[in-house]
């Protein structure tokens, strides 16, 4: 640690691999300090603007809030609450366009600023010494911190570290060309970040802190040395400049010639890094209680008029910060949310200002033109001499096209930090970083769904299993109770006596039926299969009863109701049959009649395609009958079994003209009478079935 | 109103891929210029023809694949690759051999194997060994330096003999080759092949008319002209520095180990160095990125690769020079140079 | 007698490799069918039957045994790659009588419709499906692998195959199909 540290003193650093000098163009605003705005006419707050997960909404639609009141609430550990950034009404809470380069859109509070500006009630605390760490640690979080850099961590866990810190790195490289938020900030709040390092000096007690900044900030640098001057523990570290010496593992490796190993924390290395403008966060939040509410942001670019740094409120949509910097309308538009090598396109100026937004560029045609045209890859080799990560873009880009996820998986894909330098420096114009985030996307998916199917693959093992258990169980339970039945039997009791000459009784009770049916002249019995068609005529009867029970029904309430005049002739039969047959004497026979007829009915149907609009106009007919709620959805369910049973037999023979009578016949009938709720249902249900039948018919 | 969506970086290098081409193509010109200075107009007739040729092969082929011809037929690539065939070729060769050579070079090994950064060869040196194997005595009836010449060659006989295999004058290739003395003239490496197969040392090879004064009339200064074009690309950074280093370091080494061995049968490095394809190889051919290594560490083990080649081949071998030999060797094992030099990824051990 | 002496040298080296590779054949024998079980790692595990199979595990038993390799719709032409790799065969397309859309879908149950029969939930292969007769079923999302078998069954036809929705942590960087929208002045106001 010593060598290092008097390697600083002599202003030496350690080369990390590659790196690129794209044209810095901080001069746009560099030099100008940061604009306070205007409250904007509206907020639009993404309740999740960090990694983890996001809070819960505890302010309702219509909630007057005062600024600093936490809009969401959350349990778990890795996620921060968000603030209303001013006083005001939620008009809504609903999706939005939040601020990610999918431009997809997710849950976002929207507040109308009453312009009052009305704090809620804060306590200040100078003396944070004498907090407990605990107790800071909680302030952090419930200000809803998270790193300000750009992957937007919480920042309550990275200073919750226990772990042995050597090193606390404040990064101040803002590496990036356009970008000058931290810039102007060291400037204008070098006391402030001061109060917010010491803070983290506080908490984690690391035995140097070390600043990293590139030596293009003169007067950061020295606003910096002046602030930390007498400290012997703070290093201001001039690096020289070259992109991306802010990522993370390259700040590491410049200042302290460690080398991060993939897929280990810095923590366990001893190193915990923070932003510049976290650091700032931090001691407003626990010296004046303020949560984050509000950001330094570079809107910059040579298609505005007044490029500068402003002060935003989260939730500002891009549009408000673009036009207060004078942005002309113009046809084609390119709005870049970061900077021009790791930021993203918005997809339409509401997008709003989150807590890891430190750059809106709106560059001008010339500057980032729009019309590269990728090219085949010739090899060169100048992306593996610039990637900060030693990969081998090109061979990933291959394979990253070839979806081959095992070589990139080799060549260590995931150690991509997607600075963009290898497709900076490519002559081909091959986008080579989007390829490599499709291919994570792609692989990250597939990892998803491999465990999807390997828990499905589970699943289906243990009902496969519960089936055969319960199959096996079935049989034991039959034997055994065929067991019990035939020793009941055996055993010469008179009340085994009984119940043999019960069976008895009962066996020869069906075979007087069988012979009964077999010798009734029937159209659906099928003398080789009794049995079934036993059952068949029972189902029929059981049937035809509900029917006489509905019909009489029918009667009582409203005579009036007449059948429609299409009806086919067999219903009509059927319908004069059973009101004829309601007489109780004959029940017994009626039903029978009744079943005969119903199988009959049912039997034209499938022999005769034809005349399938039968089938449907019975259940229309017998479907708005009485108003009992529930006799009426077991109605509408049937009729959509039946529509669905016929469209299946249709499916294969019946003709498309044919088709389009009986739905145009539907479609009359339930016009000409009084639509009822449960009749809308039917025709939905039948709607539905035609629309399925069609489409398949037309496949 | 339209939003631009497009995924990061932004901004870009504005260096283009066939930006880089033309600065290669650029670099030649002080080699063509001494070629013709000292040769005639030969070479300049054959890269004209093998220019025309692979441009219209490209642009049949680039149709036939119903690719963008428009972007790939001027990307450059093919116009390089028809200016280092017709350097390469003997300055009074028949017309058809760069008709014939640059076809195979842009249909066969560039465009069947996929066109541009993907032909595993360097298609101007395929051609050219495809030529030396199939048409050897036309590819080896190289034209002396004109001052050697009892025959004056101007542009007419020049353009006569390429098309008609005879000058104005009636006379044909081989009279032309002839010395005054009555011995036909050959290349430097040649003569010293010839030489030492005939029991005579590299010293009295030496005083051989062909050689001059230092290692070679013409060959010198055309390989002088090369290293000069070599070394404003490496000033311009179109080609990396390890290779022409290592395949001249390692030529340097191998031809001096066996100087050292035997003097009186191998020549001196210089020698070496200035003679045939030697500049030309080191930094316009092994130089292709499509058809080299592509990290550091496996241009060097190219380049070394390559040098040794060129000893061994020029020492050992059937053919007068190596380069295109060498070249087309390591072509082969750059794949496997590539998956043996992966750099170490930031992060792993 | 050398005719015989070679002949009982013979016979012996003959019994004695006989025996080894009959030891060899108990010691190291291997269990179950290993082709199976790493054509079964490839496949989806949907267990959607549209192979014509029970299931992935026996779809991937009767690939090994010479089935073609083409039949898994919802794995596609990723799956068909895999397989073909695997079993060192030409890559064929999906079969035609296959739908070719496999975007990932899963079961919704449309609950108002639902009459409880409970048909369905013996239809699910992975049993993604809960609920009990006459009352109201629905599907667990996260079970579902979506094999649309479930469909078929229902006699009200209250399930649908719903596209899983895209959120910001399954997007593909497909920058083409983010919508581009213009919000002028006036829908600002209507949207306030």
């Amino acid at each position: 640690m010593e060598s290092v540290i008097e390697r600083i003193d002599k202003g030496l650093f350690w080369k990390f691999h590659g790196g690129i000098h794209p044209p810095q163009m901080k001069f746009l605003t560099s030099d100008k300090p940061i604009l306070q705005l205007p409250l904007p006419e509206k907020l639009v707050i993404p309740i999740q603007q960090h990694i983890g997960e996001a809070g819960e909404v505890i302010v309702n639609v219509g909630d007057d809030v005062v600024k600093g009141q936490p809009l969401t609430r959350s349990t778990l550990p890795i996620s921060v609450p968000i603030h209303a950034p001013t006083s005001g009404k939620i008009t809504a809470i609903e999706n939005a366009t939040i601020a990610h380069p999918s431009g997809l859109e997710e849950l976002c509070i929207k507040l109308i600023p009453d312009g009052k500006d009305t704090w809620c009630e804060r306590t200040i605390c100078p003396e944070y010494q004498q907090l407990s760490k605990a107790e800071i640690i909680e302030k952090i979080c419930n200000a809803g911190i998270s790193g300000m850099g750009g992957a937007g961590f919480p920042t309550h866990i990275k200073v919750g570290t226990t772990a042995q810190i050597n090193y606390l790195i404040i990064n101040a490289s803002e590496c990036e060309p356009y970008i000058t938020a931290d810039d102007l900030l060291i400037k204008e709040h070098s006391s402030a970040i001061l109060d917010g390092i010491n803070i983290l000096d506080h908490l984690l007690e690391p035995a140097f802190i070390l600043i990293g900044i590139e030596d293009n900030k003169p007067e950061a640098i020295k606003a910096l040395q002046n602030a930390t001057q007498g400290i012997d523990k703070i290093k201001v570290c001039v690096l020289p400049t070259q992109y991306p010496v802010g990522g993370e593992k390259q700040l590491i490796m410049a200042l302290t010639g460690t080398e991060v190993p993939s897929g280990v924390l810095p923590t366990s290395l001893g190193i915990v890094m923070q932003n510049i403008a976290t650091c700032f966060a931090i001691a407003d939040a626990v010296i004046h209680d303020t949560p984050l509410i509000k950001r330094v942001v570079t809107v910059s670019g040579q298609a505005l008029e007044k490029p500068q740094n402003v002060w935003a409120l989260l939730g500002t949509p891009v549009e408000f910060l673009l036009n207060e910097c004078g942005y002309p309308q113009q046809e084609k538009k390119h709005i870049i949310m970061g900077g021009p090598m790791m930021g993203f396109s918005l997809p339409n100026n509401q997008v709003p200002i989150v807590k890891t937004t430190n750059c809106i560029l709106a560059p001008s045609e010339a500057e980032i033109p729009n019309d590269n045209q990728e090219v085949e890859c010739i090899r060169c080799g100048q992306c593996a001499e610039v990637c900060p990560s030693q990969l081998l873009p090109q061979e990933l880009q291959w394979s990253a096209k070839a979806k081959d996820h095992q070589q990139l998986d080799t060549l260590n894909l995931f150690d991509c930090i997607e600075c963009g330098a290898c497709a900076y420096v490519c002559p081909s114009h091959i986008p080579l970083v989007h390829y490599y985030r499709v291919a994570k996307a792609e692989i990250r998916q597939q990892q998803l769904l491999d465990l999807k199917a390997e828990k499905a693959k589970v699943r289906f093992e243990a009902r496969k299993l519960r089936l055969e258990r319960e199959k096996l169980a079935r049989e034991a339970k039959h034997k055994k109770a065929a067991e019990a039945r035939k020793a009941r039997m055996n055993s010469g009791t008179p009340e085994a006596n009984n119940e043999k000459s019960a069976v008895a009784a009962a066996l020869a009770r069906v075979k007087a039926k069988k012979a009964q049916a077999s010798a009734e002249p029937t159209n659906s019995a099928n003398p080789s299969d009794d049995a079934s068609s036993e059952k068949k005529s029972q189902v029929a009867a059981a049937i035809a009863r509900a029917k006489a029970k509905k019909l009489a029904a029918k009667d009582n309430n409203s005579i009036a109701e007449k059948p429609p005049a299409e009806i086919n002739p067999v219903i009509i039969d059927e319908k004069i049959e059973e009101k004829q047959t309601l007489d109780p004497a004959e029940a017994k026979k009626a039903k029978i009649a009744a079943a005969i007829e119903k199988a009959k009915a049912k039997k034209l149907t499938t022999e005769a395609k034809s005349s399938t609009s039968s089938e449907i106009k019975t259940e229309t007919v017998t479907a708005p009958s009485p108003a009992d709620a529930k006799k009426a959805k077991i109605a509408a369910a049937v009729a959509k079994a039946k529509a669905k049973k016929q469209q299946a037999e249709q499916k294969k023979e019946i003709q498309l003209s044919a088709n389009e009578d009986i739905t145009s016949s539907i479609k009359d009938e339930p016009i000409a009478e009084a639509v009822t709720d449960k009749k809308a249902r039917i025709a939905a249900a039948v709607a539905k079935a035609k629309a399925k039948k069609q489409q398949t018919e037309s496949k | 109103m339209a939003y631009w969506i497009a995924s990061s970086p932004h901004n870009h290098l504005q260096s283009k891929t066939s930006a880089l081409m033309r600065l290669v193509i650029y670099a030649t010109i002080p080699g063509i210029l001494t070629q013709w200075y000292f040769f005639g107009w030969g070479n300049i007739i054959h890269i004209s023809l093998a220019i025309a040729t692979a441009l219209l092969t490209e642009f049949t082929v680039l149709s036939l694949r119903e690719k963008k011809v428009s972007e790939q037929l001027f990307d450059g690539s093919a116009i390089l690759t028809a200016v280092l065939l017709g350097i390469s070729l003997p300055a009074l060769a028949p017309w058809w051999i760069s008709v014939i050579g640059s076809i195979f070079a842009i249909a066969i090994v560039k465009q069947l194997y996929g066109g541009i950064g993907l032909n595993p060869f360097n298609p101007a040196m395929a051609g050219y060994v495809m030529l030396l194997i199939s048409f050897p005595v036309q590819m080896t009836s190289w034209q002396p330096p004109l001052e050697l010449m009892s025959v004056p060659l101007d542009f007419i006989n020049t353009l006569s003999v390429i098309f008609t295999n005879f000058t104005y004058d009636g006379y044909s290739v081989e009279q032309l080759r002839t010395h005054i003395d009555g011995h036909t003239m050959a290349t430097p490496l040649d003569t010293v092949k010839t030489n030492l197969t005939l029991g005579l040392t590299i010293t009295e090879s030496m005083n051989n008319i062909v050689i001059g004064e230092y290692v070679g009339i013409g060959w010198q200064s055309l390989n002088l002209a090369f290293l000069i074009g070599g070394v404003f690309l490496l000033f311009k950074k179109a080609i990396p520095l390890v290779t022409p280093l290592s395949f001249l370091g390692s030529l340097f080494v191998c031809s001096f180990i066996a100087f050292l061995i035997s003097p009186d049968s191998n020549a001196s490095t210089l020698f070496h160095w200035f003679n045939g394809a030697c500049m030309l190889g080191a930094f316009f051919i092994l130089t292709d990125p499509v058809s080299g290594a592509t990290s550091i560490k496996g241009r060097i083990i190219f380049g070394a690769l390559a040098g040794f080649l060129v000893f061994i081949i020029r020492k050992f071998g059937g053919y007068p020079d190596a380069v295109a030999f060498a070249v087309l060797l390591c072509n082969m094992s750059a794949p496997l140079i590539d998956q043996y030099t992966r750099p170490r990824t930031y992060g792993h051990k | 007698m050398s005719i015989i002496i070679a002949i009982l040298v013979i016979g012996v080296i003959g019994l004695f490799f006989g025996a080894l590779l009959g030891f060899a054949s108990i010691k190291f024998k291997v269990e179950g069918d290993p082709l199976a079980e790493q054509l079964d790692a490839l496949l989806p595990q949907t267990q959607c039957g549209q192979c014509g199979y029970p299931g992935c595990k026996p779809y991937a038993e009767a690939v090994a045994n010479g089935e073609a390799i083409n039949k898994c719709a919802p794995g596609g032409d990723d799956t068909i790659k895999k397989i073909a790799d695997l079993m060192g065969v030409e890559v064929q397309p999906l079969d035609g009588n296959h739908e070719t859309d496999n975007t990932p879908k899963v079961a919704f149950i449309i609950e108002e419709d639902c009459i409880g029969c409970t048909k369905c939930i013996q239809a699910c292969p992975v049993d993604a499906i809960i609920g009990a007769t006459k009352q109201m079923h629905t599907v667990i999302i996260d079970e579902c692998t979506g094999c649309d078998l479930c469909v078929a069954p229902c006699p009200v036809d209250c399930i649908e195959m719903r596209p899983i929705n895209q959120t910001t942590r399954n997007w593909q960087w497909d920058l083409n199909s983010i919508p581009v929208v213009q919000l002028d002045a006036t829908s600002q106001e209507k949207e306030v």
